[in-house]
Parts: C-alpha cells; sequence; structure tokens
C-alpha cells in the first residue's frame, strides 16, 4: 500500500522562550524519535494522555512545526522545504477543538470557500467545490446561514467542509468532538467515517474518546512522546491495565469483558463493539 | 428543604427585536440540599442561561428565582449575597486567571467576602488538599501549571467561597480520560464534605452517570425532567429524540433485558452490569 504519512525518527523541542534561557537544546524533546508510516486511505486515531505530544506531531504532519531532526514526508514531499509548503497544507488539512476559532466568514459558504479563494482557484471551481464540499458534510441546506445559528456539530462539520474544498487527501483532526453534545460528536463522527469511506480520504483522529477511537483500523498510543502501542482497536484496547496505567481508558464494553474474564469466565478480550459484547453475553447466560 | 426552587422561570433573549429568543421557557424547579446533579441537553437547549439564573446573573423575563425560600431579586441590595452562596465556574476557567500566584487567585473570592486572613488562609489549604493540589504549586504563577492545574486554580477560587451551590459548566472539557476521573472525584469528595449542592453540566453520559445522584434535563428551553439518574437512563428512546443517549453500557444492558434476560432496570455503570451479570450467572456480586 501507498504511504501518505512518512515520520522518520522525528526529534522536536519547543525553543526555551525567556530571555536568560535562549539555548533551545535546554527544553526538553517533546517527540521523542517518532516514526511512523500511514497508509493512503486508512483511518488511523492516535492517544495519549494530556500533553503526550499528540497536537504536536500532527502540526508536524502540515508543516505547521518542523523537526529538528528526523524527517517528515507527505506524499513524498519533505515538510522542511519551505517551497512545497502550499502543497502539503492542501493535500493535508487540519480541523481543531474549537469550532469557533476556525470559522471566519459570516456565511456559511463563505466560509468554506476561504481557503480556495485564497489559494486563486477560479470563481466557478470554487463553486463546485463548496457546494460538493457541504454536501459531503450534509451541510448543504445551511449554506446561506450565519454559522453563528449552528450548533457545535453543525460548525465542526462546516470546518471540516471548509478543510475538504481544498480538496486534501488526508484530513488530521485535533480532538474535534471535544466541546460536542452527544448527538454533535455522532455527526461529525458519521462524517469523518463517511469521507474516508466513500472519498478514500486519509483520516488522522486525535480523541480522548475511547469509542471514537474503536471506530479506526488503527490506533496509535503516544505517551511521553514516544509511540508505545500501534496495532488494531481490537488489540489495543485488549491491553485494559496498560491502557488505564497511561491515563487513558478502554470503551465500557470492552472494559466489562475485561472484568468478567478476571473473574473466570470465557469471555473475549477484543470486544469493542455493542454487538460483540451483546453477543458475548448472550452466549454466557 | 430546597435550596434553590423555580417558578415558571422565562428568559427571552434580545426580545422585541427580530433576533428574538425564549432560551428557558416556564422552567419549574426544585432542587434539594446536599446533592451532586448533573445538568445535560443538546448544545443551546438552554442549560447555561438557566444556570446563570441561579446565582442571579440574569433576571427572569417572568418568573421567580428563589434562593433558600427567598426571591432573589425582591432586594436587590442582597444580589451580592447570593453570589457568594452560588458559585458559578464557566467553561474554561483557566482563562480567568490573573493573580500572579496561584494562593492569591483563590484567596480572590474569599477576600471580596470580608473573611479573615487566618480564614482565608485555612480555606485555601483545604481547598487545594480536596482538589489534589500540591501546597508548593500555591506559590507558583498560575501560568507556570499545567493544564489541569490551572483549571483546578481556577475551579478552587469558587470553591474556597463555600458556596451552598456549586455550578461547573462541562469542568472536564478538554481532559484525558484520567484526568477526567480524577477531577469528577475530588469534585464528588468536594460535595461530600461540604455537603453542598453541586450542578455538573456535561455532554458525557458516562461520566455524570458515574458521578451524580439526580439528572436536570433541558430540551428546547423547556425542563424535561429533573429525577434520579437512574430512572432517567431508563429512558434511552427519549433521551435518544433529545439529541442525548445512554451510556454504552446501558445500552447493552438493555438490549439484553429486551431480549428477556433477568436484568435490573437501572444498570448504567461497568461496575453496576458486572455485578448483575455475574448474579444472573448464579455466582453472586464480587467484592473488590
Ligand atoms: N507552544 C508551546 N511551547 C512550549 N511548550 C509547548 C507548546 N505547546 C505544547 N508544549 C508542551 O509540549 C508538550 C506536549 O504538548 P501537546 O503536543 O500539546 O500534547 P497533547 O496534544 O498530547 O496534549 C506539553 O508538555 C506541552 O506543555
Ligand atoms: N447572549 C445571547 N443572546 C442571544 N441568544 C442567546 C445568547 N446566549 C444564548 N442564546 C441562545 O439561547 C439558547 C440557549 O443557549 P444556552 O443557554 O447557551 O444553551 P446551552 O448552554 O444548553 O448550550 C440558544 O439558542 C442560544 O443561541
Ligand atoms: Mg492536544
Ligand atoms: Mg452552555
Amino acid at each position: 500500500m501507498e504511504k501518505i504519512i512518512k515520520a522518520e525518527h522525528i526529534v522536536f523541542r519547543y525553543p526555551a522562550d525567556t530571555e536568560e534561557n535562549q539555548k533551545p537544546a535546554e527544553n526538553p524533546p517533546i517527540l521523542k524519535d517518532i516514526s511512523l508510516e500511514i497508509e493512503k486511505g486508512s483511518f488511523t486515531a492516535i492517544l495519549g494522555h494530556n500533553g503526550s505530544g499528540k497536537s504536536t506531531f500532527a502540526k508536524h504532519i502540515n508543516a505547521i512545526l518542523l523537526p529538528e531532526s528526523g524527517k517528515m514526508y507527505v506524499e513524498n514531499l519533505d515538510t522542511s522545504d519551505e517551497n512545497l509548503l502550499f502543497e502539503i497544507r492542501q493535500k493535508a488539512g487540519m480541523v481543531f477543538q474549537n469550532p469557533d476559532n476556525q470559522i471566519v466568514a459570516t456565511v456559511v459558504e463563505e466560509d468554506v470557500a476561504f481557503a480556495p479563494e485564497n489559494l486563486g482557484v477560479p470563481p466557478a471551481e470554487i463553486r463546485q467545490r463548496v457546494d460538493d464540499a457541504l454536501k459531503a458534510v450534509n451541510m448543504y441546506e445551511y449554506k446561506n446561514h450565519a454559522p453563528t445559528q449552528l450548533s457545535g456539530g453543525q460548525k465542526q462539520r462546516i470546518a471540516i467542509a471548509g478543510v475538504i474544498a481544498m480538496q486534501p487527501d488526508c484530513i488530521i483532526l485535533d480532538e474535534p468532538t471535544a466541546m460536542l453534545d452527544p448527538q454533535g460528536r455522532q455527526e461529525v463522527m458519521q462524517t469523518i467515517q463517511k469521507l474516508n469511506q466513500e472519498k478514500g480520504i486519509t483520516i488522522v483522529l486525535i480523541t480522548h474518546y475511547m469509542e471514537e477511537a474503536a471506530l479506526a483500523d488503527r490506533i496509535v498510543v503516544i505517551d511521553d512522546g514516544k509511540i508505545i502501542l500501534d496495532d488494531t482497536p481490537k488489540k489495543v484496547f485488549s491491553q485494559v491495565e496498560q491502557m488505564k496505567a497511561l491515563g487513558l481508558d478502554v470503551p465500557q464494553v470492552t472494559e466489562l469483558a475485561y472484568e468478567l474474564r478476571k473473574v473466570g469466565y470465557p469471555v473475549s478480550p477484543e470486544i469493542i463493539t455493542e454487538e460483540e459484547c451483546m453477543q458475548a453475553l448472550e452466549a454466557l447466560l | 428543604m430546597a435550596i434553590l426552587k423555580t417558578e415558571g422561570l422565562t428568559y427571552t433573549y434580545s426580545a422585541g427585536t427580530p433576533f428574538e429568543k425564549t432560551a428557558v421557557d416556564h422552567v419549574d424547579l426544585c432542587i434539594e440540599e446536599n446533592k451532586m446533579i448533573g445538568v445535560i441537553g443538546h448544545t443551546g437547549s438552554g442549560k447555561s442561561t438557566l444556570m446563570q439564573h441561579f446565582n442571579g446573573l440574569l433576571k427572569p423575563t417572568s418568573g421567580k428565582m428563589l434562593l433558600e425560600g427567598e426571591d432573589i431579586w425582591a432586594d436587590k441590595a442582597k444580589l451580592r449575597d447570593v453570589r457568594f452562596k452560588v458559585g458559578l465556574v464557566f467553561q474554561y476557567p483557566e482563562y480567568q486567571l490573573f493573580e500572579e500566584t496561584v494562593a492569591k487567585d483563590i484567596a480572590f473570592g474569599p477576600k471580596n467576602m470580608g473573611l479573615s486572613e487566618a480564614e482565608i488562609q485555612t480555606r485555601i489549604l483545604e481547598t487545594a488538599d480536596m482538589l489534589g493540589m500540591d501546597r508548593e504549586l500555591l506559590e507558583r504563577s498560575p501560568f507556570a501549571l499545567s493544564g489541569g492545574q490551572k483549571r483546578r486554580a481556577a475551579i478552587a477560587g469558587v470553591m474556597a467561597m463555600r458556596p451552598k451551590v456549586l455550578i461547573l459548566d462541562e469542568p472536564c472539557a478538554g481532559l484525558d480520560p484520567k484526568g477526567r476521573n480524577l477531577m469528577l472525584s475530588q469534585i464528588r469528595n468536594y460535595q461530600k464534605k461540604t455537603q453542598s449542592t453541586v450542578l455538573l453540566v456535561s455532554h458525557s453520559m458516562e461520566d455524570v452517570a458515574e458521578f451524580t445522584e439526580k439528572l436536570l434535563v433541558m430540551s428546547k428551553a423547556k425542563l424535561f425532567c429533573y429525577e434520579d439518574t437512574y430512572q432517567v437512563f431508563r429512558r434511552a428512546e427519549e433521551l435518544k429524540q433529545l439529541g442525548l443517549r445512554v451510556p454504552q453500557i446501558a445500552s447493552v444492558m438493555q438490549s439484553l433485558r429486551k431480549k428477556g434476560y433477568d436484568l435490573p432496570e437501572d444498570l448504567y455503570t461497568v461496575e453496576a452490569a458486572k455485578n448483575a451479570v455475574l448474579a444472573l450467572l448464579g455466582k453472586g456480586a464480587v467484592q473488590c
């Protein structure tokens, strides 16, 4: 399979910002030799406790941050090559936690058109891209609304549409559902899955919700700037004790299965969905 | 006795303009002392608007807001006291820290109340302990703290006033699973210790399932219900209609019940579900 993202031995530290302490080398590294390849068209979730380095890593993918040593490639484009910056940001778009900080225009469709306009895309094509993007996130009928009239989940889908209008191959979402209500979270997750499955867009999702991560093809766990687990959701969540020790969690159904297994019942450690849990319990009862 | 009571409480934003919006519509509530309460509802359902009535930040367009049986708007001179008795912590309160040390930030509210220096010091330490904040953090600048500790510093400032009612709007937003659990356990300990009423506005059904006794459910500006937590999670279908859900485990347990398994109706935490399944398997609850 083709690799869309290739991180090779990335080390990164934030520059020291105090005047007396100007030697950046004195700040501790935040990313400590991260190597990771992501397949085109895949859906990867990144987990890790607060401060583990997830956002710092994500910002390397679209060249907001550059490695101190090591390399980051997006479709074989080196992110440290300044001349490639536009191309890289067009291929890999980012969506952040707070929808209110990402929406710039006062009308939905203008907001979605903002980035392609800046890129100099011809007006007729912009029209087409905006319509397609809004349809892809199921927000087409809101194109003339003011973003302030929308719910959190709807705003976040507009932010995603803004990224899609750039026709990226990959979207990185950094805790996109953290501020949303249950329905908003579900809307955003359905949108992400649809873009992945129907449009083949590569998804990298950072989240604290284990049930969302369970929907991915692959989970990468970062701890203290290092990748410490990298496997399918079933395999990763079967490590219940390790996940808890890392300050993370597992889906409730996985935990129930684990608890029953602990007291001697033969329940699979690879239960991560409600249906799987139902089946296992029915077999047991 | 009721600590908070609303009678036909209604609030309309921008009344008389084309942007008129009734955000709270004829809400009648009677909230008890010494309770841990979750407040849930879709975005825009009116949670924040209602909460801002509880401490007199907003005045009802019509209807009444009573604290300890007294209409808080009957005598405006008393509003100051209302703000001390009902503490409100907004979302992302860490952005409101401004003093040069954490201790001074926590002391701000108690000082305004006119407490003695000795009492203020005691409260700073007690509150920091309840929130698991290292005492050496108290002399640091709030800006030097990690995100979770900053948030605690901001919450501690309101807790240190020992309000009879503490309202927290999404205190766990953005925290990782362990951080959420720790924060919520600490808030629950605070509630138990102070025997006050805590209202926890949350989008996490799992969190309110685990940490609250009652739920106040808002939907489209109306009070959908105010009931014991287990009663609310029995109404899975209705909650879905409101844009909410039940915790994953509650959903599994309800499906099993529907299939005829003899399980109690009020299973919405992993612990309770495990014990119920074990009971059904004839082993009884395992103590751990
Ligand atoms: N702009 C910055 N300057 C200095 N340190 C930072 C900056 N952004 C993040 N950090 C630090 O880098 C570490 C990793 O942060 P981050 O990548 O945001 O973690 P995560 O997204 O996993 O919560 C943390 O210790 C954080 O304090
Ligand atoms: N300052 C305001 N001016 C006008 N409308 C507002 C204002 N604040 C909130 N609203 C509207 O009132 C309704 C309820 O909002 P809010 O109480 O913030 O709900 P929640 O906290 O449940 O998300 C929403 O429709 C919202 O758009
Ligand atoms: Mg982050
Ligand atoms: Mg609100």
